[in-house]
């Protein structure tokens, strides 16, 4: 309940924010992951700079060819933000999945994807919708794509001298739709996710033309189900075509085994949701 | 000022709003950790990181040098205190802080005081201790092998609880003698179930907490503990330090939840005491929920087989249940107790021959004891189970299956199969009403028309017959009382009712309750014998300087006996005042009738004395002198039924499985529970719907797992979850009313119900959905992930 | 920051929780600790009028907010409509929840003063309550959505079924 002595700032700009990080020091938005791991001592940061007093950073903006969410929007406003709705409606949903009221209320979608927890909901999301992450730091600005962000249980693609300051999702054109499905620890919807995918996809004329799968839940991170989506395109997104599509669901991933599931019912769990969160973005275009 | 909330006038059988609720709604409610005496001290406990090990040294000098810290302790200095008082203790107490060896992850091994909570904890990681691991017992199977031990040179064979019937020895060979001839027949069937009924964790909101003064000059303990035994603690004190009973004051505040778990002393409340003499200052020791599972005890914990032999057309010929209950790693205080409570309904409702034992194993894991229902969730999970396989295998409805064995409708004592007298049961006609309210024949054509659209519903019932209201005292020389804590009291109840001088009404009870709304069912108890209003009783409880003897709040046992206790001493203070106002009135004592207002004569509603004035007079004795009646308005009574009471009812679950992924939703949730009398219809639906999510809870999300090695995975609510809303439907509850005979009230109890009921049910529906693909049986928890590989297991 | 119309400030450790000042600084001991995760939400109260778990917040995060406690619900010594509900339906038994949980359901009414029955669980799904099953906490919340809407509350369960 009492963390370890830390030390704290609050800077009003990013700048001084880039200049406070260092090797010991963490990054806090709304603390909703961060401060249970302090309270329980299993995680001990020398210096946390909240960069909740920063402004600029809690609007979704619409820029064009893509929508940009900023690293204090919170999963509440992720959740019922209509560009969102609009644009990346797996990741709505999935912010709508995240934690409780009260942890959509303070946590932020950034935050949460920073966390790299892999029973997180909103990273299979991001993988899904193509989100392009932006980590600020002094010396300038990377652009990871989704894909390539989450590297391992609770790590990121964040240098501790980084800011995840923003994810920018491509807005959605005709016949696009996206979707997440899941299935939480205690069963139906409730609590982290056992496994759970997030789909989009792309038709026209009556075939799917393109396609990007995130799975999350089942291995040490969230990862693109890259033999998902290739056995998909080209087919006419029957129910007999996803299932088989999704029997790829986890290549290369290695499946963990915990107390929510086997390795076998989690690879099984990882194609029921894959193929479920496929029919809904069709269903969705 | 709109403070007031919707009355009934009725006392006894009427719904009373809670008197206890403005405060608690309005965040005034005072807990443990809301006292903070100026100068208090904080403590943390550095635990055990292994399951069984020797302890080479321990280094507290880090510790002692660090900021804010006022002592470190280690065995060597409390060893003068003993091991950890408990009333049944066969084979291993526990000691206060480890000495030398540590027996389950996390047992307390040094004690830090400190400033504050957070220096405690930061001192407490400062503590070097050199262990020595050795293997662990964690298996129930092994434990019971008894080859590797917990603790060197004793069994891990605890105790083996056998009957058939209990209380006769020779009686139980030949029950299995009779159970084995049926299984030898040819028209018979015999089913067996072998399951897991899980360690489950209780996880009252309240963490527990305890604050300890010690009152140099008078020599003298104030103790605030979150508890349900406020007076057992205060012996237990008493005895520990060697201070009468009577310097021991322990206050049990408000109470956030027990469920069984408060039903204990602990080391941390001795330890507390302990800490506060020595200093000289206020001590508090505030348990953190990951704590919790290494701190405070644990329920359930059973593997078990259960066996049924009966015809092809649903006679039962016989049941046997062989168990072993886990007992953990050192006995606290009823321990190796609770699976013999289960033993109390081992043949539930029944008439055929039971034979039934549970064989108490120690292992390297925290101490179980009483959660919710306490050993007879267990008995009722396995005979429920097992009468369902049965029936399922038959081919005859389960619901027609239970009738046939049900015992016949009694309102005189019946001595159960497996040797006990039952109060008075009605069982069919309490499963007819759940057939009717449920409309069973129409969820059955519901349910096979999911099917038939390939869906997989499911329905459950179970019926059951338990055993609570503890009582009477002569259960003390089966180890039921407080004897070892210097207390020697069975389980009887206390109640003082008086009468102020302002017509006001003071009530002192001896229970320790944790949201079970006494202070305003006792004041409708009291309303009911002398007419004054509730608004004007003020009943008081959980606090040893009030009352003298009080066993406190478990078992359902308050209002059948503590209750009652009440109830006879509100009688005796009515029979005064009627005397009091029939001198002044000077009418016949027979003839006066007592009201809100105060007393009249009976048919002459203008002959009238106000109970201001009856109890004026009552406090001043001349004024009765001429009527030979002594000054006082107050009575004190001490209740010893003469059997316990023995609740039943029946419940059905309806649940939908999404057989791709496991996934169980609960659909519908129905109980028809008979606790006898009701004083507040609203509070025992309270209690009914609580206790039926704690049996949801154990059925399909809780479970509380040590790995093989003894450490415990489950710790934190993230590993352990609790039932939430989004998890279950609203509850469909109804009733029958068979009173009982042991009390004035008739009154059963109602607090365990309906856990005893539930688990099973619910796990019967599962079963019932899952029946189509072969699916026979699934453990709990029934999570998506073992309902899922039950499927495949079952679809080969 | 302000906590319940009033004004405080203190200089307090960054490791001090917000849920640790409230209790231990401003002694408003209404607002509860029941884990450390913030899984049972015993510690919700309204920042900025959002609800929000006061142990998942550093005291110095609250720097300059506009906090309501358990304290603060009533006023004029009227009752809020939730803590009424709560009392004329049962929905608290041993009451230690009861302070966070009536912080997210009136948060939850707030913004939909006619939640379904699935709402409202899902409304209070950050809270968890041991001895109720919610039901009667569902029913509270229903009682207080009637009156903030000015209609006559449902009636309760005893007088619907014989229990």
């Amino acid at each position: 309940m009492y963390p370890r002595q830390f030390d704290y700032v609050a800077p009003t700009s990013l700048d001084e924010a880039l200049s406070a990080l260092g090797e010991d020091s963490k990054v806090m938005a709304g603390g909703m992951s961060l401060l249970p791991l302090m309270k329980m001592r299993l995680f001990s940061p020398g210096l946390i700079v909240d960069i909740g007093r920063i402004g600029g950073l809690d609007g979704v903006v619409d820029n064009g060819d893509h929508i940009e969410i900023g690293a204090l929007v919170r999963h509440a406003t992720t959740a019922s933000n209509d560009l969102v709705a609009q644009h990346a409606a797996a990741l709505a949903t999935a912010a709508s999945l995240t934690g409780d009221v009260q942890v959509r209320n303070r946590g932020t979608t950034c935050g949460a994807l920073a966390h790299a927890d892999v029973a997180a909901d909103q990273t299979a999301a991001a993988i899904a919708c193509g989100a392009v992450m932006v980590a600020r730091s002094a010396s300038g600005t990377r652009e990871i794509p989704a894909s390539e962000f989450f590297v391992d249980s609770l790590t990121s693609a964040l240098n501790p001298e980084e800011i995840l300051t923003s994810i920018r999702i491509p807005k959605a054109g005709p016949g696009e739709g996206s979707a997440y499905d899941k299935l939480g620890r205690r069963g139906g919807h409730s609590d982290y996710a056992v496994a759970g995918a997030a789909a989009w996809v792309k038709k026209s004329n009556g075939s799917i033309e393109d396609a990007r799968i995130g799975v999350t839940g089942v291995g040490t991170r969230a990862t693109l189900a890259q033999g998902v989506a290739e056995a998909l395109i080209g087919t006419d997104g029957s129910d007999e075509a996803i299932k088989a599509a999704a029997e790829r669901a986890v290549e290369g991933v290695t499946v963990l085994e915990d107390l929510y599931g086997s390795e076998e019912y989690k690879t099984h769990l990882a194609k029921v949701f894959t193929a479920r969160a496929i029919k809904a973005a069709l269903a969705a275009t | 000022m709109t403070m007031t909330a919707t009355q009934t006038t009725s006392a006894l059988g009427g719904v009373v709003r809670r008197r206890e609720d403005p405060a608690l709604i309005q965040g005034r409610g005072k807990y443990v950790d809301d006292i903070a005496p100026v100068g208090t001290l904080h403590v943390a406990f550095a635990r055990s990181p292994y399951a069984n090990a020797r302890i080479n040294s321990i280094d507290t000098t880090a510790a002692k040098n660090a900021e804010g810290v006022a002592a470190v302790y280690t065995h060597e200095d409390v060893a003068h205190l003993g091991d950890l008082i408990a009333q049944v203790v066969v084979a291993k107490a526990r000691p206060l802080l480890a000495n030398g060896m540590v027996k389950h992850v996390g047992e307390a091994v040094a004690m830090v005081v400190a400033e504050s909570p957070a220096l405690a904890r930061d001192a407490a990681e400062l503590i070097d201790v050199d262990y020595e691991p050795l293997p662990a017992v964690i298996d129930l199977k092994e434990a019971a092998a008894d080859e590797k031990k917990v603790h060197d040179g004793i069994s891990n064979v605890v105790v083996a609880w056998e009957a058939g019937p209990f209380g006769d020895p020779d009686g139980i060979a030949q029950t299995r003698q009779t159970i084995a001839d049926a299984k030898a027949l040819d028209d018979t069937v015999t089913v067996s179930i072998e399951a897991v009924n899980q360690r489950l964790i209780p996880v009252p909101i309240e963490p527990r907490s305890v604050l300890a003064e010690w009152n140099l000059g008078y020599g003298r303990f104030e103790v605030y503990s979150s508890t349900q035994i406020p007076h057992a603690l205060a012996g237990a004190i008493g005895k520990t330090f060697d201070v009468p009973s009577n310097q021991v004051r322990v206050v049990a505040p408000e109470v956030g939840g027990g469920f069984g778990c408060k039903l204990n002393v602990y080391n941390d409340e001795i330890l507390t005491c302990f800490a506060a003499r020595e200093l000289g200052r206020p001590v508090k020791w505030t348990e953190t929920r990951r704590e919790a599972p290494s701190s405070t005890i644990h329920g359930r914990g059973w593997v078990a087989t259960a066996t049924v032999v009966g015809t092809k057309d649903g006679e039962i010929l016989g049941y046997e249940l062989e168990a072993i209950a886990d007992m953990g790693a050192y006995e606290q205080n009823f321990t190796a107790a609770i699976p013999f409570l289960g033993l109390f309904v081992g043949s539930g409702q029944y008439k055929f021959p039971t034979y039934w034992k549970a064989t108490c194993v120690l292992t390297n894991t925290m101490t179980t004891d009483a959660y919710r229902g306490a050993g007879r969730p267990e008995a009722a999970y396995y005979l429920e189970r097992v009468i369902d396989a049965y029936a399922r295998e038959i081919g005859v409805d389960p619901v027609v299956v239970r009738k046939k064995n049900f015992l016949d409708k009694f309102d005189e004592a019946v001595v159960s199969p497996i040797g006990f007298a039952l109060d008075t049961g009605d069982y069919a006609t309490n499963l007819d009403k759940l057939v009717e309210v449920a409309d069973y024949e129409g969820l059955k054509a519901e349910r096979d028309k999911a099917r038939a659209e390939g869906r997989h519903v499911g329905i459950g019932v179970s019926t059951y017959c338990e055993v609570c209201g503890f009582a009477p005292t002569g259960l003390s020389e089966l180890g039921f009382s407080w004897a070892t804590y210097g207390l020697p009291a069975g389980f009887s109840g206390s109640g003082l009712v008086r009468v102020n001088p302002d017509a006001t009404v003071t009530v002192v009870i001896g229970t320790g309750p944790t949201g079970q709304g006494h202070q305003t069912t006792w004041a409708q108890i009291v309303s009911d014998r002398l007419g004054i209003p509730v608004g004007r009783i003020r009943v008081m409880h959980g606090d040893t300087n009030d009352s003298p003897m009080g066993i406190g709040t478990f078992g359902s046992r308050s209002a059948a006996v503590d209750g009652s206790a009440t109830y006879e001493a509100a009688g005796r203070v009515a029979e005064k005042a009627r005397a009091i106002a029939a001198h002044l009135l000077e009418a016949s004592a027979e003839d006066i009738e007592l009201d809100a207002d105060g007393a009249h004569v009976a048919g002459s509603p203008d002959s009238s004395v106000a109970w201001g004035d009856i109890a004026s007079a009552a406090y001043l004795p001349y004024k009765l002198a001429d009527a030979g009646l002594e000054g006082g308005l107050e009575a004190s009574v001490i209740f010893d039924p003469p059997n316990a009471t023995w609740p039943f009812g029946a419940h059905l679950a309806m649940v939908e499985v999404d057989v791709d992924t496991g996934n169980v939703k609960l659909l519908r949730y129905i109980t028809v529970d008979d606790c006898g009398n009701v004083i507040n219809p609203m509070i025992v639906a309270g209690q009914v719907h609580g206790g039926v999510t704690q049996g949801i809870g154990q059925a399909m999300f809780e479970d509380a797992i040590y790995d093989s090695d003894g450490n415990m995975l489950t710790a934190s609510l993230f590993d352990y979850p609790i039932p939430g809303a989004s998890d279950l439907p609203s509850y469909e509850l109804h009733s029958t009313v068979t009173p009982t005979n042991v009390n004035p009230m008739g009154v059963k109890g109602i607090g365990e119900a309906g856990t005893i009921g539930s688990a099973q049910t619910v796990v019967n529906a599962v079963v019932d959905a899952l029946s189509p693909l072969g699916v026979k049986h699934i453990d709990m928890p029934l999570r998506p992930k073992r309902v899922w590989a039950a499927i495949q297991e079952a679809r080969g | 920051m302000t906590v319940n119309g009033r004004s405080v400030s203190a200089d307090v450790e960054p490791r001090t929780l917000l849920l640790h000042f409230i209790r231990d600084h401003l002694r408003h001991t209404g607002t509860h600790v029941g884990c450390e995760t913030g899984y049972c939400g015993a510690c919700t109260i309204h920042v900025d009028g959002k609800a929000v778990k006061s142990c998942t917040m550093l005291a110095v995060q609250a720097d300059g907010a506009n906090i309501t406690t358990i304290e603060g619900m009533a006023s004029n010594g009227e009752l809020h409509p939730v803590q009424e509900g709560f009392w004329e339906r049962h929905g608290l038994q041993c009451g230690f929840c009861t302070p966070g949980m009536i912080m997210s359901a009136s948060a939850l009414l707030a913004d939909n003063n006619n939640p379904s029955e699935d709402e409202i669980r899902h409304g209070i799904e950050g809270n968890l309550c041991r001895c109720t099953g919610y039901h009667n906490i569902v029913r509270a919340v229903e009682y207080a959505g009637a009156k903030m809407r000015g209609e006559e509350p449902p009636p309760p369960d005893w007088e619907r079924g014989d229990r």
